[in-house]
């Protein structure tokens, strides 16, 4: 690993003032920066620890609910606060990594975990991403669990966060800070596709600190819940995975949110597509609608074309409650 | 780069300057010759690493040490001693529950944390929250069968 300078921030400001360093790094659970450095893939000279922020808490603050950017992934999924409002959150934390790696995997550092393509992480391949301009081993490589929707001719490197997609479905939002000051981004908003600049994956600037995540208390996320489908039962990442929230009087749609993974170089949603399903029912016709509204941008390889039928798969076994198609 | 961290493993104190690019798993087996936790992937996808921090089960492969000002390690040689051993480490035993043994101590220092979970109450649910374990020798059943009986009767 290349030798780098270890900073123990103490608080907020210390942190600020040290990530303003060129070629640092922040280190929250570490489990995908550490891997990284190990690859030689992340080569920071500076790490800052920020593990002594208090930055943990997960409370509900007037109609917000608010998880700190170090609460563990584990202490989030079983909240009975996440249960309540945003189901879908804990539902897709569960499903994701395994034990030890929830308990060491913090909400900041899982938004901006690195993508899982392999050719990114195996330094002797051309990689975009990793090596702007070098080229993308993937495009003409072993692509399938990679990206059918957001690619580009650059990078069709696939997001690979369940959290993101649930925080999408609920219309979460992110806090930042930096020494100029707080901002707050809309999920939806906050990261980049790769288009001709793969390396930028997010709207967040290298001296930035994710402070927390803030998701509004509705009645639509009290409904939504998290499917992820994966090569194995568990320990796996999304081959598809869908977020969904739905308000119905009676049997019509009155509002719907639905977020998918494991398809996009950034998670995805398509809000015009959902109004297709509004002042609708629930029938194989009206998501049949919805999931060609919200597929047709796609662009599959031969190997990765199984994703879109297995995301319209799983599409229709939430919004049916499990019903056959 | 070194750096000065204090943290405990098994109950003593560590205090010394260390390579800031060093992992715990590597200051355990190298540095303090703590030999029970195993390398098998380096790169947190095998489980062979697992220890406890804080009380939580964590891939020690992972963490940089310089990163643990305070924590609390325990590793599969802090759990019992050849004469009293651990109820995980007895019902392994009873159950058959490895082969050539290499990832039995992630094994057992995972399932510390799953034999207290409430939401693991069924071999079902044992296997899952056991998932990040892996087990080349195939052993799953009969590690399931030894999570189980402790879990049941809190002993073997
Ligand atoms: C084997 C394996 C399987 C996995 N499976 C899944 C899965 O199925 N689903 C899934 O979603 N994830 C999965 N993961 C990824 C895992 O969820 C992430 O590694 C974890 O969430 C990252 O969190 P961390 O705190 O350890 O981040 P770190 O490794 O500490 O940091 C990750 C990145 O975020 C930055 N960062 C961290 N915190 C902040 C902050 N507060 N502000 C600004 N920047 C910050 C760091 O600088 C770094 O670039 C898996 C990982 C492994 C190793
Ligand atoms: S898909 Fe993206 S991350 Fe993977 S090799 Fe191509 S450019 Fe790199
Ligand atoms: S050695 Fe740490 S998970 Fe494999
Ligand atoms: S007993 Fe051999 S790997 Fe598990």
């Amino acid at each position: 690993m290349e030798p780098f300078e270890f900073v123990r921030a103490a608080g907020i400001q210390d942190v600020l003032v040290a990530i303003r360093r060129p070629g640092s790094r922040i280190l929250a659970g570490g489990t995908s920066l550490v891997d990284l450095m190990k690859l030689g893939v992340e080569t920071p000279s500076t790490v800052v620890d920020i593990n002594a922020l208090p930055l943990s808490m997960i409370s509900v603050e007037g109609d917000a609910l608010t998880i700190g950017a170090l609460a563990s992934n584990s202490d989030v999924a079983v909240h009975p606060a996440i249960e309540q409002h945003a189901p879908a959150v804990g539902q897709a934390l569960l499903s994701g990594a395994s034990g030890q790696i929830r308990n060491a995997a913090t909400v900041g550092g899982n938004l901006l975990q690195r993508t899982r393509c392999t050719y990114f992480r195996a330094r002797d391949w051309p990689c975009n991403k990793r090596e702007p301009g070098s080229g993308c081993a993937a495009i003409d490589g072993i692509n399938m669990g990679h990206a059918v929707l957001g690619t580009s001719r650059s990078c069709i490197a696939v997001h690979p966060s369940d959290l993101a997609v649930a925080l999408l479905a609920v219309d979460a939002y992110v806090h930042l800070a930096s020494v100029a000051g707080e901002r707050r981004i809309a999920i939806g908003e906050f990261y980049c596709q790769p288009g001709d600049i793969p390396s930028r994956e997010t709207v967040i600037g290298p001296d930035e600190l994710i402070t927390k995540v803030e998701i509004p208390i509705t009645n639509l996320n009290a409904t939504s819940s998290y499917l992820k489908l994966r090569g194995r039962a568990s320990y796996e990442f999304a081959s598809a995975s869908v977020a969904t929230a739905i308000l119905r009087d009676g049997d019509i749609v009155i509002d719907a949110a639905v977020a998918v993974g494991g398809l996009g170089t950034v998670p995805w949603r398509n809000r015009t597509a959902e109004k297709l399903l509004i002042g609708k029912q629930l029938t194989q016709e009206s998501i049949l609608a919805f999931c060609d509204a919200l597929f047709a941008p796609a662009s599959a390889t031969p190997s990765n074309a199984y994703k879109l039928a297995l995301a319209r798969g799983a599409i229709h076994r939430t919004l049916r409650g499990g019903a056959e198609w | 780069m070194k750096t000065r961290v204090s943290f405990t493993v098994n109950g003593d104190t560590i205090d010394t300057a260390i390579d800031v690019r060093a992992t715990l798993l590597d200051v355990l087996r190298e540095e303090l010759r703590l030999t029970g936790t195993k390398k098998g992937c380096d790169h947190g996808q095998c489980g062979a690493c697992t220890v406890l921090v804080d009380g939580k089960r964590t891939l020690s492969c992972l963490k940089f040490a310089a990163s643990l000002e305070g924590c609390a390690v325990l590793t599969v040689e802090g759990i019992g001693k050849p004469d009293a051993l651990h109820p995980l480490q007895a019902a392994f035993i009873k159950h058959d529950a490895f082969q050539c043994g290499f990832c039995t101590s992630g094994q057992i220092m995972s399932a510390l944390e799953v034999i207290g979970d409430p939401l693991a109450n069924t071999r079902e649910a044992v296997r899952e929250k056991m998932s990040g374990n892996l087990c080349r020798c195939g052993a799953y059943p009969n590690i399931v069968s030894a999570i189980m009986e402790v879990k049941s009767n809190g002993t073997v």
